[in-house]
């Protein structure tokens, strides 16, 4: 038996080395943000939110990559968070011990962790030849897919936290099913649904390997969604790794704005969560 | 809080739907965009070219330098209006897919190198020992076959990182065309192509990220086209051409070694302009070409053409500020000639314009 | 009477309608899932199938990668993309541990949540950004600084000195994998975090009543308690660092070669993918990128998958203990 002494030590050291792991994993999360304000808030003016991605040594901002980010972005998750929802909806109230559930369960926490390049070669074969160019529409397409599992899995946890008493009341009134779901169980999940939605915008904001092979970029303006669009990953991609300055600094200022964006809609879902979820418990 | 939340939903999408009209109309161009995508080696005169031509005539040309390699690709499977590669392709290739090159400028891969100390254009090679180098068999900048090249430079007992092309690139066709012919061995381990099998070193993307990775990795050792190189003052080394003259790189330098193309004779104008014969010949110079669709129905065909013809009678001087050499009005000619005759879109000529 | 009734029973038919619609909706979204995976997976296959069929078993085993010669073999992508896995794993997995076991024993209570929510930020930060900070502050850093010191400390060790051999390029596998470490470490401590605080109270109170340490409660009770949820979430960081491309692409080298040092330049799948798929010139060049592709989605998804059932297993037992 080793002396208590021994075991105490032993304890400290551990727990201290605990101490300073977390110290190691907070201070990469300081160096990560301190390079980017150190090096973004430089080049961050009036000019990045009103003029076009330049030619290499010429100013110029990154409108065109914002816009078509948050074009693509808004789409994919106009086109999968409903689809998610509603399959979501299946798994929680109509399908719930099928066996049929178990194995969509299963699939799509496969298809959460996917390698997101995979998704773009599948967009590639499926959307870009066919239509014989990139487009916006194909990138899009390429989030939507990466938004689908994520609405899935949370939706179908904030469903099932609307507790059943609920449905069996709207049932006893000789509601249908749909009627239950769509008056009873969507608003009670409400805020819950509103916080994963807003969690797969997070996520799809920062994807830049499905856009690689669907939406390509452009240099220039293009609100068409049927010809390739500029977007802040690419354009962050292409330019960091370029000799220029001018297109260095934009790619730092570009990297700040995506990573604040992230960060503040990861904040803003869990606000949403704490306030809204607490309000519901209350009412009932 | 329910009627708040609905106003506040309807308020937001309202406000959205009416910032993208109006971002959307005011993007509505008023010409057709072209499309092309290719080359990193023509890129920056074609960046220039493309703002001026905007700005004369509001058309837009979205040209995307993702390689030579992409090029070929992009164009071959139409997902672009035009490719740019600077490896030409064989006229049965062309013929094969459909397709029609031309010329359109002429530049020169360089050598370039992050040692401490040494000034752009003090460091001399030559193309067996380049060769060498990227084969692995000379790793330190202090070896004996370096320094016997320069006797009045200390070179440190560094070790040598030879960075290429990652991505399919027409720079790298003419580089490993170049060591292919001055070294026999690079020719049968390594041959010459837009992407090959390097036996040492590592890959970045791009001119672009050759020229990054060079100017950020000491002791490394890169070829990316002069434009890159003025651009970013990188350090540059004089090479021994075929005449056994060490040259440093140069617009007159590339117009020398361009000198003794024969454009006349050559089928889907195939010409390679490496280790060319000339005292002040640059030995790394290359064409860059364009690759469009002989028979197509690409809409944005006639708006292409005419901005190539732009470029070629207004866009020469743009072209020698960036040190690159515009291509002779004789093979211009020959150029428009070939679009004359060759060029359709569903069924009809599109040049000369309408 | 029927005049009352007559109304109401139309209402009844129409919302009964409404039901088979609805219902058909979410059938029809949940089946999505499934024919997304299976799309995927063809349109991989699809993709794959001329250089598969072409290079057979070869494909795994060679580490030739010749546009010129036309002859391609997943080896070296295999091997980068699973040396930069397993060394981010051997540098986050005891770094999650202790950031876990700092969250849920040491740490002050007020201080818990703060903690845990940066901690999670990182996970919050794209991937690109971890990209291009590897390639213009890590890179250049290890370059002059970390790796010359490593390779001149630990270049002529017996046995594993080759490990550490090679010029100090600043980018490479090592450095890869250092990057994906940042990367995962968060996903890893939220699940051990989860799993720790799920450990039943009296367990621990048993083990503090006959006199045990802080760190032998750890790791002699709440550890192995924890060993499924602990396990999976290992694979679930293991499976994202695998399928991570922008992160890798900035600093792994993009060299198709095996080295046998760590510092050494190299590629993994997604980089390849990343790097030259767009300008593949030739079909057996492309359908050797896309058999890459669906070699990955294969490799990630037998971990993903034991991983997830590890954890299914984790929860039915939580909820019957």
């Amino acid at each position: 038996m080793r002396s208590l002494a021994r075991r105490k030590l032993a304890a400290r050291l551990a727990l201290g080395a605990s101490g300073v792991a977390t110290f190691i994993g907070l201070a990469f999360l300081a160096a990560i943000l301190w390079t980017l304000f150190s090096r973004g808030l430089g080049g961050l003016s009036w000019h990045v939110f009103t003029e076009m991605t330049p030619a290499p040594g010429s100013e110029g901002g990154l409108l065109n990559a914002i816009y078509g980010s948050v074009v693509m972005t808004l789409l994919g998750v106009l086109i999968g968070a409903p689809i998610g929802i509603l399959a979501a909806t299946y798994l929680s109230e109509y399908g719930r011990r099928a066996r049929l559930s178990v194995v969509i369960r299963f699939i799509n926490d496969v298809l959460l962790s996917a390698p997101s390049i995979v998704i773009g070669l599948f967009v590639y074969t499926l959307v870009v030849l066919p239509m014989g160019h990139f487009s916006a529409m194909a990138g899009a397409i390429s989030l939507a897919i990466i938004v689908i599992p994520v609405a899935v899995r949370t939706g179908e946890d904030m469903l099932r936290l609307v507790p059943q008493s609920m449905r069996h009341g709207s049932a006893g009134l000789g509601a249908q099913p749909w009627r239950t779901i769509t008056s009873i169980v969507y608003p009670a999940a409400r805020s819950g649904l509103l916080t994963g939605v807003l969690l797969a915008l997070a996520r799809v904001s920062g994807e830049t390997a499905p856009l690689l092979f669907t939406a390509l970029n452009n240099q220039f303006w293009n609100a068409r969604l049927s010809q390739p669009m500029a977007n802040l990953p690419y354009v962050i991609f292409q330019y960091a790794t370029s000799p220029y300055p001018n297109w260095q600094s934009l790619a730092w200022v570009g990297a700040l704005l995506i990573t604040l964006f992230v960060l503040f809609l990861s904040i803003f879902a869990r606000l949403v969560s704490r306030l809204f979820g607490q309000r519901e418990s209350r009412v009932e | 809080m329910k009627q708040t939340t609905k106003r506040w939903i309807v308020a937001m999408a309202g406000a959205l739907t009416a910032l993208s009209l109006m971002a959307g109309a005011s993007g509505v161009a008023r010409a057709q965009d072209i499309s092309g995508a290719g080359a990193t080696f023509p890129a920056p005169i074609y960046a220039k070219w493309a703002e001026a031509y905007k700005q004369q005539t509001g058309v837009a040309l979205n040209y995307q330098s993702i390689g030579s390699g992409g090029g070929i690709k992009q164009i071959e499977a139409a997902t672009v209006t035009f490719g740019a590669s600077d490896m030409p392709l064989m006229p049965q290739v062309l013929q094969q897919n459909g397709l029609v090159q031309w010329p359109m400028i002429i530049g020169g891969a360089i050598p370039v190198v992050n040692l401490a100390g040494v000034q752009p254009g003090q460091l001399l090679l030559d193309g067996p020992t380049i060769a060498a180098i990227y084969l692995g068999d000379i790793t330190r900048w202090n070896d004996p076959a370096i320094q016997k090249l320069n006797p009045r430079l200390k070179l440190p007992k560094q070790d040598i990182a030879p960075i290429y092309r990652a991505d399919g690139s027409g720079t790298n066709f003419l580089f490993t065309n170049f060591l292919s012919k001055v070294s026999p061995k690079f020719a049968q381990q390594v041959g010459s192509n837009t992407s090959v099998q390097w036996p040492a070193g590592l890959g970045a993307k791009g001119n672009e990220g050759v020229a990054n990775q060079v100017l950020q990795t000491a002791g490394a050792i890169g070829y990316v086209e002069y434009a890159y190189v003025v651009q970013t003052h990188m350090t540059y080394a004089r090479l021994r051409n075929a005449a056994g003259y060490y040259v440093a790189p140069s617009a007159q330098a590339f117009q020398s070694a361009a000198a003794n193309a024969d454009w006349a004779k050559a089928p889907g104008f195939y010409q390679v302009l490496t280790n060319e014969p000339g005292a002040t010949s640059w030995p790394i110079t290359g064409a860059s070409f364009i690759l469009l669709h002989v028979q197509s129905h690409d809409k944005n065909t006639t708006a292409a053409l005419k901005f190539f013809d732009w470029a070629y009678n207004h866009g020469q001087q743009l072209a020698q500020q960036l040190d690159y050499v515009p291509i002779p009005a004789s093979v211009v000619k020959m150029v428009e000639a070939k679009w004359s005759s060759a060029l359709r879109v569903d069924g009809q000529a599109v040049w000369p314009a309408k | 009477m029927s005049a009352v009734t007559l109304p109401f029973k139309r209402q009844l038919r129409r919302e009964a309608r409404a039901e088979q619609v609805f219902r058909a909706l979410t059938v029809c979204s949940a089946a999505l899932v499934l024919i997304v995976l299976a799309g995927v997976l063809g349109a991989l296959v699809h993709g794959a199938w001329p250089a598969l069929s072409t290079f057979k078993f070869g494909f795994l085993t060679r580490e030739v990668w010749n546009p010129v010669t036309i002859q391609f073999g997943a080896l070296a992508a295999l091997y980068g993309t699973v040396i930069t896995s397993l060394i981010a794993m051997v540098i986050a997995v005891p770094l999650a541990f202790g950031i876990a076991v700092f969250l849920t024993e040491t740490c002050p209570l007020w201080l818990r949540g703060p903690i845990a929510t940066c901690i999670e930020l990182l996970a919050a930060v794209p991937s690109i950004v971890f990209g291009i900070w590897g390639l213009f502050v890590l890179a250049p850093l290890l370059q002059h600084h970390v790796q010359p010191w490593v390779i001149d400390h630990f270049e002529d060790l017996p046995g594993i000195g080759h490990l550490f051999r090679g010029p100090p390029y600043g980018i490479g596998l090592a450095t890869a994998g250092f990057v994906l470490a940042i990367m995962v470490l968060p996903f890893i401590t939220s699940v051990m975090r989860e799993v720790f605080l799920s450990t039943p109270r009296s367990l621990k109170e048993a083990a503090y009543g006959i006199g045990a340490t802080q760190w032998e409660v750890i790791w002699d009770v709440v550890l192995p308690n924890s060993r499924a949820g602990v396990i999976g979430g290992i694979m679930l960081g293991l499976g994202r660092a695998l399928g991570e491309t922008m992160a890798v692409t900035f600093v792994v080298g993009n060299a198709h070669r095996i080295s046998s040092s760590l510092l050494a330049p190299g590629t993994t799948i997604s980089a390849s993918i990343a790097n030259e798929f767009t300008e593949a010139l030739g079909p057996l060049y492309t359908s050797s990128l896309v058999a890459l592709g669906l070699l990955l989605f294969i490799l990630t998804f037998i971990i993903i998958a034991a991983a997830r059932l590890l954890l299914a297993r984790l929860e039915q037992r939580g909820a019957s203990v």
